[in-house]
């Protein structure tokens, strides 16, 4: 099939950027976009000129690099699903397809296709993890959890990083990623003794970059791994919590 | 010990025999080896722990783990990776499960047991001592990487869940749904940034070890390019952990991450540390086929399929009829007919094997002929489609998304993709490098898996590296260190270091030929799968490193890389390890040519019995570690293998 692509490029964080058209003529359905970006790639070079910049490592929807805005929807058309696995059966022949950085004031552009995303890892940084350290863990078998409950932590602990969430959400509001993760690790037995701690550094750290959230629910729209919106309810409840208790647990 | 070694003559041009060399094992009862070990190595007091620095390359499991480990203890520890996080390395994409042996049910496991299948599924080309720590350790991985947050499955009465995996009669595979990989890797990078936070790790992400300094004999540096900003630098330290994963990618098409790659630990091979087996590959039978020319890797179909699909192909060469309108009597299920008591259930090698042989001879189907049907058609005749929906409905989605095809109406198509590398930086039981104070750790190294890795045992093997070998190790070492200070940043060691990756900069960029990276990386991976792929002859090896060398030599004249070395440039990035697969296929090509026997995913065609690997235990029973001295020459290294626990025998699934 023939496709038509408008592709985001820009040099530098300095440089304003623009779109480029390109038309590609031998995509085929099965393709994803990420593929489709190295077709681009390999014409782009044999006409001498400089490939489009992306970032994409796995393309098996789990690493999280893939995260590119097609046609104005974060990763693209198709909901839940990430960049690399977007196929183009989503576009008849002839259309355009329209791809463009994930677009945040907390995602500057490196690059093209390329964005800074190191503002999420500063959130777990902040707390995102357990202060238990190597050889003192207890017997985990002997801390028992309950099937449901580790079904449930699996759901939040799901979440990919790929940061799309914040770039479908009108005021930049990375409550769907936060409230995974503080869902995923208040409900396993070795993180609730920092339960209040986590949330506190965490929400902190969060409102350094991301915006706030006012449900407007296109995170759990776009967010390859099925984060359930209730996670964007969480950042608020685990808030409430520490204020209420005044304790770190 | 075997005290009358020998390794056999070289027959390959080019090749040189070298040492014996020893790998520090404990004298004495294996079981006991690591106890008796740990109780041996020096210690570092605390409070000059932060005297030492440490170097770890890679944040996968077995660099984060080492990384946070040797933080939480109070080493000033460097971690740097060329991912933009942590969590992405390639581990995130493992999704079977992780074997521990912790033995809890009454179906008879032991860690004896986990030596028996690790040192057996590798066909005896591993070292013994080393799964027997991987076993004890396993329990405590277990432990650790549940309480920093890994959500492992659990049964209803609240305790850890377990399965089976393939090569083995128990159920010792703990795991989290199909993302066990992506659990242990996002515990590990919170528990890394944990330490970044405490001051005790600084982690530099989007840096790319270039190069490795060694001085006065130990590993004291290495040398990173920034990827965002072209520049290189220099870091010296007490020690150096390679902890860089897998090279699978040498193949262009493999299972792994389009990032993966070599170059770090063929860097350290070209400063003196040596290669242990680089030919011992592991091609995993279901993956998918290539299908079409932008098709850009072979996804991993899960094995679980192979409980209800059915392996065939047309019994006639070239037969392009579709699969629905070949009759039964005219259909080869070979696995079925050939190893009738495992059936389509075969190790990955066998399957891997069988498949190829059909291939090879004009069976294969699809549009490039290349794979064999994996049909559900009598499945869903005996179970009905809801069960077969219910039992692998995300992996047919998977299928049809990739594919465009539906499995429910039409047989899949799989094919053999290169997995997993067995081989991996020669170290000793400590998991040092024969460079002093250059240690590796996870797929990187070689030790646990011999010639065959069983599934869901290198999960294991990285966060065992990383969590629980490395933190004990590297401060012996570091001990007697105590008082010497780093290397100076200016030493003139460092600043031809820094000079000479420049210069290779420099140089990818100035060849200004007609074709990109990628085609290079294309054309050897065809020539490494025709040549040096799941089965191996003399003469396709032979042609093999003709063709590789030819081939390197046409990068050097017709590489185009475009843009400029002081900003992102993924084109550079690429030719940089395209440049080192060339080297290193040479190597892997060579390797098992110089191999005389067939052993776990080593296939020799020349070494079989009744179509079966044959080992030569007599000549064969030791660990290849090649050095690579730069001027042509190819010295094979030996490391003896025995095995007090576990007698030598021959595999047999028929
Ligand atoms: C599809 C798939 C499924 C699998 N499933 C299973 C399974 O179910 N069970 C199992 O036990 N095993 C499985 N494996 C194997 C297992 O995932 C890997 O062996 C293991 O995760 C490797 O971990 P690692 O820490 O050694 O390396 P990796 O996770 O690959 O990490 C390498 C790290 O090194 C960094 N790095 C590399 N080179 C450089 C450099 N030059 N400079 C800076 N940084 C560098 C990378 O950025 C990365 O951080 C699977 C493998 C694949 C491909
Ligand atoms: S919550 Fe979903 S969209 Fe947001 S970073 Fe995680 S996986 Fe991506
Ligand atoms: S490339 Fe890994 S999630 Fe898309």
């Amino acid at each position: 099939m023939r496709l038509t692509l408008e592709v985001w490029r820009q040099t530098d964080p300095a440089d304003a950027g623009r779109f480029e058209t390109h038309v590609v003529d031998d995509a085929t359905p099965e393709m994803s976009v990420v593929e489709l970006l190295d077709r681009l790639n390999e014409s782009i070079v044999e006409d001498g000129r400089e490939p489009v910049a992306f970032e994409s490592d796995c393309r098996e929807g789990i690493c999280g690099a893939c995260g590119v805005t097609v046609d104005d929807r974060p990763h693209g058309p198709q909901s839940n699903t990430p960049s690399c696995h977007q196929r183009l059966s989503s576009w008849k022949d002839g259309e355009t397809v329209r791809i463009e950085p994930l677009r945040s004031g907390a995602y500057p552009v490196v690059r093209d296709l390329v964005v800074d995303r190191s503002a999420l890892d500063r959130i777990v940084r902040a707390g995102g993890h357990v202060a238990i350290q190597a050889g003192t863990a207890p017997d985990a078998d002997t801390t028992a959890v309950d099937h449901a409950l580790a079904e449930m932590a699996l759901d939040f602990a799901a979440c990919i990083g790929c940061g799309a969430c914040v770039a479908a959400c009108p005021n930049g509001a990375a409550h769907l990623f936060v409230g995974s993760k503080l869902q995923h690790l208040a409900s396993l037995p070795g993180g609730k003794e920092e339960r209040g701690k986590r949330a506190r550094a965490m929400i902190a750290e969060m409102e350094q970059d991301f915006g706030p959230c006012s449900s407007f629910g296109e995170c759990a729209d776009v967010c390859p791994a099925g984060i359930p919106l209730a996670a964007i309810a969480v950042v608020n409840r685990e808030r409430m919590r520490v204020v209420l208790r005044g304790k770190n647990n | 010990m075997t005290t009358e070694f020998h390794a056999p003559d070289a027959i390959v041009d080019g090749v040189e025999i070298g040492e014996i060399l020893d790998g520090q094992i404990p004298d004495g009862d294996p079981r006991t080896a690591w106890e008796r070990r740990r109780l041996g190595y020096k210690l570092v007091n605390p409070a000059n722990r932060r005297k030492f620095r440490v170097i770890v390359i890679g944040t996968g499991l077995a660099g984060a783990g080492a990384a946070a480990a040797l933080g939480e203890l109070g080493y000033d520890v460097h971690a740097f990776t060329y991912h933009d996080a942590p969590r992405r390395a390639h581990s995130v994409a493992a999704q079977g499960g992780i074997n521990a042996a912790r033995a809890r049910k009454v179906d008879n496991d032991s860690v004896d047991r986990f030596v028996i299948d690790t040192v057996k599924g590798g066909d005896f080309r591993g070292r013994e001592a080393d799964a027997f720590r991987l076993g004890e350790e396993s329990v405590r991985v277990i432990d650790h990487l549940a309480a920093i947050g890994a959500p492992f499955a659990r049964e209803y009465g609240g305790q850890l869940a377990t399965r089976s995996f393939g090569g083995v009669q128990v159920s010792r595979t703990y795991y989290t749904r199909g993302q066990t990989g992506q659990q242990l890797q996002i515990a590990s990078a919170q528990a890394l940034l944990r330490q970044v936070d405490a001051g005790t790790v600084t982690l530099r992400t989007r840096h790319e070890m270039l190069d490795l300094v060694v001085e006065d004999g130990r590993a004291q540096g290495v040398v990173v390019r920034n990827l965002l900003t072209g520049e290189i630098s220099a870091h010296t330290a007490h020690a150096v952990v390679l902890a860089t994963g897998g090279y699978g990618n040498v193949f262009y098409f493999s299972t792994l991450a389009k990032n993966s790659n070599a170059s770090a630990a063929w860097r350290a091979v070209q400063r003196g540390a040596l290669l242990a087996s680089p030919s011992f590959i592991q091609f995993h039978p279901t993956a998918l086929p290539v299908s079409s020319r932008w098709q850009s890797k072979t996804i991993l179909m899960s094995e679980s399929l192979r409980n209800d699909g059915r392996i065939w192909v047309p019994a006639k060469a070239d037969d392009t009829r579709a699969p629905g309108d070949i009759p039964e009597d005219e259909r080869d299920y070979y696995l079925e007919r050939k190893y009738p008591a495992f059936g389509n259930l075969t190790p990955r090698d066998v399957a891997s094997r069988n498949a190829h042989e059909q291939i090879q001879a004009g069976r294969g189907v699809g549009p490039l002929k290349n794979s064999v049907y994996l049909d559900f058609r009598d499945a869903i005749k005996r179970v009905g489609k809801k069960k077969i929906a219910e039992r692998y409905g995300n992996l047919f989605e998977m299928y049809t998304h990739a594919t465009g095809e539906d499995p429910y109406t039409e047989p899949m198509r799989i094919a053999p993709g290169a997995h997993f590398t067995m081989g991996g930086l020669w170290s000793d039981y400590d998991q040092m490098t024969s460079v002093p104070g250059l240690f590796v750790g996870g797929e990187a190294g070689w030790g646990y898996h011999g010639a065959n890795r069983l599934g869901a045992n290198s999960l294991l093997s990285a966060c065992v590296d990383g969590w629980f070998t490395l933190p004990y190790s590297v401060p012996s070492y570091l001990a007697p260190l105590l008082g010497t200070s780093r290397l100076a940043d200016d030493a003139p060691v460092v600043t031809e270091a820094v000079d000479r990756a420049e210069a290779r900069v420099a140089k990818l960029l100035a060849i200004q030929g007609e074709h990109g990276p990628t085609y290079f990386h294309r054309e050897l991976g065809d020539i490494l799968y025709e040549g040096c792929g799941v089965v191996r002859t003399k003469e396709s090896l032979t042609t093999a490193i003709e063709k590789i060398r030819a081939l390197s030599a046409r990068f050097w004249t017709e590489l185009r890389v475009l843009g400029d070395d002081d900003r992102l440039n993924q084109e550079l990035e690429k030719a940089g390890r395209v440049a080192d697969y060339l080297e290193l296929a040479e190597l892997m090509c060579i390797d098992a040519l110089d191999r005389e026997e067939s052993c776990g995913a080593h296939f020799r065609a020349e070494h079989e019995a009744d179509g079966e690997a044959l080992r030569d235990d007599n000549l064969w029973a030791f660990v290849s570690a090649w050095g690579v001295p730069g001027d042509g020459r190819f010295v094979r290294h030996a490391e003896p293998l025995n095995f007090d626990a576990v007698p030598l025998t021959r595999r047999n699934y028929k």
